[in-house]
């Protein structure tokens, strides 16, 4: 299944994907498009990614959960524009019981924020724009944009 | 495999967000002699008007995975430049 998307997110399909009679608990993450950034009020946003790498990327993470932990994981990412409160990611990570689930939920997450090769670029209510740069590897501040 | 004009022919270097904003393009195409590395293709695309925003730190990727400097690259590799990250 592609993780990366142009239609709006829903949790139903994932969470199905992942369910299996012996899986005890299901953990999910949605991630909404907020309405502030740092102090400023953002009014809506623009996802972008380096699309084959970051499908090789989550699959790798999606992978690596599954190996850690005895789980089922499925994750999407919305791309293009999104308004504030739209599901910007979802997770779904389905195990026999909840502490796996919980951890291969949180594990993808942060792994997917940490690696995965995605941009935002956010509108502010005065008018103006910017790149947000955030927590992944090799981030540093001398490398932070400020907004225009 | 690799003749002497097949060592001379591009390496496609992919710029994104901020980097392709800064750069005016999405795509580059470099020529590098034999033996070239990652770092060798930075140098040369920090050559290019805006290209000396792109910080030392910079996230590099060669055919999808995430490289140091030291990688070799080729004829027919695809380097991507990848500003900070922000998905999620």
């Amino acid at each position: 299944m592609m993780v990366l998307t142009r239609v709006p997110i829903d949790l139903a399909p994932l969470v199905e994907e992942v369910a299996a009679a012996r899986r005890g608990g299901i953990a999910t993450f949605i991630g909404l498009v907020r309405n502030h950034h740092e102090g400023r009020e953002v009014v809506s946003l623009d996802y972008s990614a380096y699309e084959p790498m970051a499908e090789a990327v989550c699959a790798e993470i999606v992978a690596e959960a599954e190996e850690r932990w005895p789980v089922k994981v499925a994750v999407r990412h919305r791309l293009g524009a999104l308004a504030i409160g739209d599901a910007a990611v979802a997770i779904a990570a389905a195990g026999d019981h909840r502490e796996e689930a919980f951890a291969a939920c949180r594990y993808a997450i942060e792994e997917l924020k940490r690696r995965v090769p995605i941009w935002k670029r956010e509108r502010y209510a005065d008018g103006t724009e910017g790149w947000v740069e955030g927590q992944g590897v090799g981030s540093r501040e001398e490398e932070r944009g400020v907004p225009q | 495999m690799t003749g002497p004009k097949a060592q001379h022919a591009p390496i496609r270097v992919l710029l994104f967000a901020r980097y392709a904003e800064l750069l005016g393009t999405n795509v580059l195409e470099v020529h590098l002699s034999p033996g070239a590395t990652v770092g060798d293709v930075l140098d040369r695309v920090r050559e290019f008007p805006g290209g000396d925003a792109i910080g030392g730190s910079t996230l590099v990727a060669l055919n999808h995975r995430q490289v140091g400097r030291g990688a070799p690259v080729g004829s027919g590799d695809e380097v991507a430049i990848l500003p900070p990250l922000a998905g999620g």
